[in-house]
């Protein structure tokens, strides 16, 4: 199984990304440069955090007009993973690849924080190796994932299960205090209708090494290459 | 020439005679201008210079030492690191997020311009209390500035430290330090060699902010200083990420002979410096400065401070591939001139040479003086006072939560969760501790323990250990996670160099930090003075920071701060009282500064951190935590707090000694640390072999911190009551509406 990190300008865990394929998960992995017209037979794509074109205009604004994002689509509809975090995820809701919006942080401060997340849909190529219900403990940084959409969408992803990951406390109560940025539902991560595009705020490459205090973080990575076929 | 301009420039009578003598004539506009730059104590350090040099700066570890971009030193395996530590001081006291941004950036530039990848940024700040509304807007603007800037190029900040005291009401102090990494055969200097090689600047363009923003650097801050508001600079972290890649690129690549990123005093410090150090000169032609307005004349240009600069020298058969890369990365870059033999600076503009002299006139024949110096009489007078002499506390537990809930000591916490502390995802030791730890994926399994440190109490009541202590402390931070400490950089603050009590201070500072750096074997690589802090005429503590260096050669061995399990026993190498003179309990409690500072052993410490790289080497240890601000109780509450777990303790008060000294007295080389307990015996026998006093303390577990002496119950506390107490200290002040 082969994965794509997308590099826009100002992309900065594209690093991140790459390492945790290449030296932990110990699979192939490249870079693919925003200005790329062809995603190159990757089997996943990852769209890093980061401040593509320093979050001017709006997060992920500018970078969904990237050349990369018309293949990006393409691949997405026909099923392909496709995996956006942190700002990647902006870059996805921008793109119109995810529903909603991620407004700037209620509190207007960044912030970089350990959270906990629950999942709610353990059936998904990202996620098949969770329980429901479970918790996974895994960092934010950002200043902009404040999750929002109107009601009728916000019922469409409860109802048809596209709500993946929700914050949550210790004891796994998705309550006011452990919600990080003001998101609607406590929402942290969501999925296309065809549950093979997920956004999602927190960062799993950051927890997915015991050096770096979590690996809960790689079960979402495990879980892609259990739908593959691989481990 | 118009009579007195060289004065509005911040140049003395004396400055300018000297400037009619090297030249053999009158300089024009743009000259003088170039020249009051860098003659400015912000560029050509002529105060503090000769004092500078007592640094020691020799080791077999130092690759690079003082005078380029940043300092570098080996760790090993082929593999460097560079760092170095730089004040924005002023900026930030007008226009905090913008000030402490460009600062932010300024040192990152530094950092890349030597070759090296940036990895890890820290900070060391000092504010006012908080209590005034003022400094709560600068506060929240300057911890927004570093995070804005740090979290959008993707460089973790991953340490620092913040204090409170009214002294920096007027004047904070925003010293911020980078770390990069780079292969130690490839150090890019920043020199203009080669005559004939192209001088290209890439990045943002020139335009009209930061005019002399050198000189307004080089006076102290009053009334007036808002309006100096566009001397400060505004960042654009975008483009500095975009000009890391594409000069870390082009650098690897080797396609550039000399880099040297534009900082203070803009294209005029970058060009005369590099070709100073290469001992040629420049022939520039500034129409060719890619700029933001259309009219700007040639003193603007070569005065400018804007941001996102870099000025490279390449060879002309490299000159198109240098630009591919940039263009590229979406920057501009443009060929403005090139390298000439005979040392001169020649500037042309519209045909016509606007200034032409040798580069080597700006720095090299920069005046430095000898600034009398005088010890103030405070001195004296401080050191004579008896803390010990004031009443001991009646209820030991209400000043102990006193204590802990100074915001010098509570948790930084609402700082440093607005920077991003994990990208790059090396952080194996978050923000918090004692020292920051990353690891260093180019050479593993080696990591880099960083702190940065500086108590301006003790220099304020004695410089000369001050400045000691500030140095042991920060190595003995890094020193406490396993590290050994390498080497430091560091920026001095203090007031207006042209008072003999403020000189005094900072000769006897860098005299103190020059004795422990030479005892412990970590040279200075590089740093910043930063003088003139100072508000109506009042100048601040004077404030050494040490940013320390430590190399882990395991960085999974690393020790962390906090209890990691119930029931192992707790014990302190070191001293087990100290003393209050100087201390945050006399400055809390007491609300008093005064008494003589011990002397620090250097000896011990030497011995202290080799002790810690043994044990922790070995595995001996579970957790070890240094002890500084609020001594011993605040120590071990500490390691309560981070570790979530109780302790049981009971310290026998020693012959002598007060209780306060016991619990809330400061004194060097003393660390706590918890062990499995049937590791006590080779501990014991390990701090015998040092020469090293080991106590021990009690036994980790529950969820109450107890503290017993003498069988009086002096302090047991709930560990929620504690944590609370500890943490909802800056949140509660920073969520004031201002007044």
């Amino acid at each position: 199984m082969k994965f794509g990190v997308l590099v826009f300008p100002g992309s900065n865990c594209d690093l991140d990304a790459y390492h945790l394929v290449r030296d932990v998960l110990e699979k192939p992995v490249k870079y693919i440069w925003h200005g790329e017209k062809k995603l190159d037979g990757c089997d996943c794509i990852i769209l890093p955090g980061g401040f593509t074109y320093g979050d001017y205009l709006r997060p992920g604004a500018i970078a969904s007009f990237s050349p990369v994002m018309e293949p990006l689509k393409e691949f997405a509809l026909r099923g392909g993973l496709v995996l956006g975090i942190c700002n990647g995820f902006q870059v996805l809701v921008e793109s119109g690849l995810l529903p909603g919006a991620l407004y700037r942080n209620l509190h207007l401060q960044f912030r970089c924080s350990s959270t906990h997340i629950k999942v709610e849909n353990a059936g998904l190529p990202f996620t098949n190796l969770m329980r429901p219900g479970q918790l996974l403990r895994m960092p934010v940084a950002h200043g902009d994932g404040n999750y929002y959409c109107d009601s009728d969408t916000l019922e469409e992803l409860f109802r048809h299960n596209r709500v993946v990951f929700r914050y949550a406390s210790p004891a796994g109560e998705t309550d006011q205090p452990s919600n990080p940025n003001g998101s609607l539902a406590n929402i942290a991560g969501i999925c296309s209708e065809g549950g093979n595009v997920l956004g999602m705020m927190p960062h799993p490459e950051r927890a997915a090494e015991a050096l770096l205090g979590s690996e809960d973080g790689r079960l979402v990575f495990q879980s892609i290459l259990a739908h593959w076929g691989e481990k | 020439m118009e009579q007195g301009l060289h004065c509005q420039m911040g140049l003395t009578d004396g400055e300018y005679r000297r400037i009619l003598e090297l030249l053999g004539r009158e300089p024009n506009r743009l000259e003088l201008g170039m020249f009051s730059v860098m003659w400015s104590e912000h560029c050509s350090y002529k105060s503090s210079r000769r004092v500078l040099e007592k640094f020691p700066t020799q080791g077999p570890q130092v690759l690079q030492g003082p005078g380029e971009n940043a300092g570098v030193v080996d760790i090993g395996g082929g593999w460097a690191v560079s760092f170095k530590i730089e004040s924005h001081n002023h900026p930030s006291a007008i226009e905090p997020y913008q000030g402490a941004a460009t600062g932010v950036g300024g040192i990152i530039r530094d950092i890349f311009s030597m070759g090296a990848r940036p990895v890890a940024l820290l900070n060391s700040l000092r504010f006012g209390s908080l209590e005034s509304a003022r400094v709560r807007y600068l506060v929240e603007g300057v911890v927004a500035g570093i995070g804005g800037y740090g979290n959008c190029v993707g460089i973790p900040t991953v340490g620092g430290e913040a204090c409170f005291y009214p002294t920096y009401a007027g004047n904070p102090l925003v010293n911020a330090m980078c770390v990069g990494i780079l292969p130690a055969s490839s150090i890019t200097r920043g020199t203009a060699r080669g005559e004939g090689n192209a001088v290209m600047l890439a990045g943002a363009r020139t335009g009209r902010d930061g005019l002399h923003g050198v000189t307004f650097a080089s006076e102290e801050l009053d009334e007036q200083s808002e309006e100096q508001r566009p001397a400060v600079q505004v960042g654009d972290p975008f483009t500095e990420k975009l000009l890391i890649e594409s000069c870390l690129e082009v650098m690897e690549r080797g396609l550039v002979v000399g880099v040297q990123d534009l900082g203070g005093a803009g294209l005029t410090c970058a060009a005369s410096e590099m070709s100073s150090r290469a001992g040629g000169g420049m022939r520039l032609n500034l129409d060719r400065v890619h700029c933001r307005e259309e009219d700007m004349d040639p003193y603007e240009i070569m005065l400018s401070e804007s941001q996102e600069r870099m000025l490279l020298v390449v060879e002309p058969a490299k000159e198109q591939q240098v630009r591919e890369v940039f263009e590229r990365w979406g920057l501009e870059i443009n060929s403005i001139g090139e390298v000439v033999s005979g040392g001169m600076l020649e500037l042309f503009m519209r045909g016509e040479k606007m200034a032409c002299f040798p580069a080597k006139m700006l720095c090299e024949a920069a005046p430095s003086y000898d600034p009398p110096f005088e010890e103030p009489p405070w001195f004296r007078e401080l050191k004579a006072e008896h803390p010990a002499e004031l009443p001991v506390p009646g209820n030991l537990e209400e000043a102990f939560l006193k204590l802990m809930a100074s915001p010098n000591i509570a948790s930084k916490e609402w700082i440093f969760r607005q920077y991003d502390q994990q990208v790059r995802t090396c952080t194996a030791g978050l923000p918090g501790g004692d020292a920051a730890v990353i690891r260093l994926r180019e050479v593993e399994p080696k990591g880099l323990a960083l702190s940065v440190d500086g108590n301006s109490r003790y220099t304020y009541l004695d410089p000369y250990k001050g400045g000691m202590i500030a140095v042991v402390e920060a190595a003995r931070n890094v020193a406490v996670t396993g590290a050994r400490p390498l080497a430091i950089t560091n920026c001095l603050n203090f007031g207006s160099p042209t008072r003999a009590h403020v000189f005094w201070q900072f000769r006897q500072a860098v005299e103190g930090m020059s004795r422990a750096c030479e005892a412990l074997g970590t040279p200075v690589t590089g740093g910043n003075v930063s003088f003139y802090n100072e508000t109506s005429g009042e100048a601040i503590f004077p404030t050494p920071v040490v940013g320390m260096v430590g190399l882990l050669e395991d960085v999974r061995l690393h020790c962390p701060m906090g209890w990691r399990q119930d029931g192992e026993l707790v014990c302190l190498v070191g001293d087990l009282a100290g003393s209050l003179a100087g201390s945050e309990f006399l400055h809390v409690y007491h609300g008093k500064l005064a008494g003589e500072l011990l002397q620090p052993d250097l000896e011990r410490a030497r011995n202290l951190h080799l002790f810690l790289l043994e044990a922790i080497g070995e595995g001996l240890l579970s957790s070890a935590h240094d002890l500084s601000d609020g001594g011993l109780a605040v120590a071990l509450a500490e390691s309560s707090i981070a570790g979530g777990r109780g302790v049981e303790l009971e310290l026998l008060l020693p012959e002598g000694a007060r209780v306060d000294e016991l619990l809330f007295g400061e004194a060097q080389s003393r660390v706590v640390m918890s062990l499995a307990q049937e590791k006590e015996a080779a501990l014991k026998e390990k701090a015998g072999r040092y020469g090293l006093p080991l106590h021990r303390l009690g036994i980790t577990g529950g969820d109450v911190f107890s503290l017993k002496t003498d069988d009086r119950f002096s302090i047991r506390l709930s560990l929620h009551k504690l944590i609370h107490t500890w943490e909802e200290v800056l949140p509660w002040y920073m969520n004031r509406r201002a007044l």
